[in-house]
């Protein structure tokens, strides 16, 4: 059973319905009980940074999402989610993220020097694999030009953790990270078509 | 690098599409859940569900419908029609959708588009905009293009970005039903103005009009209803001519 975080924020019910699609058995819970019973973890988020990991902090989530990932069970980090995991956003101010992953989540448009890559980045990009995606699981299915769907401000620029990057002007946006059992995703794979299916078929195990 | 989005848009009533629709392969032509399919099939970037129907009692067949098509279609979700308030945002977003297009509601409500964009977020608030030449100046319609606000369309498109507006559809009245072409000379005039991404619309007959669009504008996508709908123009004939012509554009494997 793959459980999805509730911790207030943002909409769950494309990432549920696309679990669903693909016959995965999900639950969407802020318990410690479930969370701790759960196969697989998907921490989802849009909004804030701030806001978000104080939200994650007042439920007591941040402690436990540390400890259930430091034992190894699979955590995915959707679109904010992934962003949590890094050790802190400049996203209005400096923020704490779990720190799961090393690296700082910064402005999109400090980077983009170009006028016509417009931030938010809203819509489709190209994933490339870097040297640590051939061996990363959600890239198991996905072919050379696919492409996936953005919708975000802030980034992590490509790091020793990034398994798909998309070019965005200068940025170097990952798309795709992963340090053993911890991975993000910057794009939305319950809002990417057939290939999205597929990363989440990928960690998921199916 | 980001691709440039092709969008169906559907029309609405009662909770079937309406307009004639012509799908191969699809025996009842009037099902949104098998329309969206369809396209997501062919290869559509993004849907955009516009509601007409007219009375409040039918809205629910609405929201129904959107649960269906976002249970089974995984790319972006635009829903427009009948906005006029933070309720009315709520209700669709809760349902599947992942932005929701404003038009006349904002000008009814000039601080729907700001207090929505607080709530949730700037890339969830679409400024949908009808926009026709009255003497000499590009003049913002409202009621499905009928009234005449009086209001300058380029001036109402930046204040829209100000209030928190993350995207804009730019629809000629001028262009719109005529398949000549898109409304370059609008939607230059609207580039000018706003740095927000532009989906265009109004006007598209054949693939060199979106080629001309994407070549002549810094639009981000194209939008059509009839040319798709009666399989005038097929999704992927449009990508592969585009992508012949160094328009980058998602391809399906």
């Amino acid at each position: 059973m793959v459980a999805i975080v509730d911790y207030g924020v943002g909409n769950l019910f494309s990432l549920r319905c696309s679990l669903e699609y693909i016959g995965q058995e999900c639950v969407v819970t802020g318990g410690a009980h479930l969370l701790s019973e759960a196969d697989n973890i998907i921490l989802p988020g849009v909004g804030a940074f701030g806001d978000a990991a104080d939200k994650l902090r007042a439920k007591g989530l941040d402690a436990l999402l540390r400890e259930l990932a430091g034992a190894g069970k699979p955590l995915l980090g959707i679109c904010l989610g992934m962003q949590l995991l890094f050790e802190r956003s400049l996203e209005y101010g400096s923020h704490q993220g779990l720190g799961l992953l090393p690296g700082e989540i910064v402005p999109l448009a400090q980077d983009v020097g170009d006028p016509s890559c417009r931030v938010p980045q809203i819509g489709w990009n190209t994933l490339e694999p870097t040297d640590i995606g051939a061996a990363c699981p959600l890239l198991e299915r996905v072919q050379p030009g696919d492409c996936v769907y953005y919708v975000h401000s802030y980034y992590l620029p490509k790091s020793e953790v990034t398994a798909a990057w998309s070019g965005y002007g200068k940025a170097k946006v990952s798309g795709i990270v992963q340090r053993k059992n911890v991975m993000g995703t910057q794009f939305h794979p319950e809002k990417s078509g057939k290939v999205g299916l597929e990363i989440l078929r990928a960690f998921c195990g199916q | 690098m980001l691709t440039k989005r092709i969008i169906p848009c559907l029309d609405i009533r009662d909770g079937r599409v309406v307009k004639g629709v012509k799908f191969e392969g699809i025996q009842d032509v009037t099902d949104p859940v098998d329309a969206a399919a369809f396209y997501n099939a062919q290869g559509a970037d993004e849907l955009v569900f516009y509601d007409i129907t007219a009375t409040h009692e039918n809205r629910g067949l609405f929201v129904d419908l959107l649960r269906k098509v976002a249970s089974q279609v995984f790319i972006p979700l635009t829903v427009g029609g009948g906005i006029n308030s933070l309720d009315d945002f709520e209700r669709v977003l809760s349902c599947g959708a992942d932005k929701v297009s404003v038009n006349s509601g904002a000008i009814k409500d000039p601080g729907l588009i700001e207090a929505a964009a607080k709530k949730y977020g700037d890339q969830c608030v679409v400024l949908s905009m009808d926009v026709k030449r009255v003497d000499g100046e590009f003049r913002l319609f409202s009621a499905g293009g009928r009234i005449d606000t009086g209001i300058d369309a380029l001036e109402w498109a930046y204040k829209g970005q100000e209030s928190g507006a993350g995207e804009l559809v730019v629809n000629s009245i001028d262009t719109d039903g005529v398949r000549g072409g898109f409304d370059i000379e609008l939607l230059c005039a609207m580039r000018a103005v706003s740095t927000l991404p532009i989906i265009a619309s109004g006007g598209a007959g054949t693939k060199e009009h979106f080629l001309e669009l994407f070549e002549q504008v810094d639009v981000d996508a194209g939008l059509a209803a009839s040319i798709f709908h009666f399989k005038e123009l097929l999704i992927p004939d449009l990508k592969e001519y585009l992508n012949e012509n160094g328009i980058e554009v998602r391809m399906l494997k």
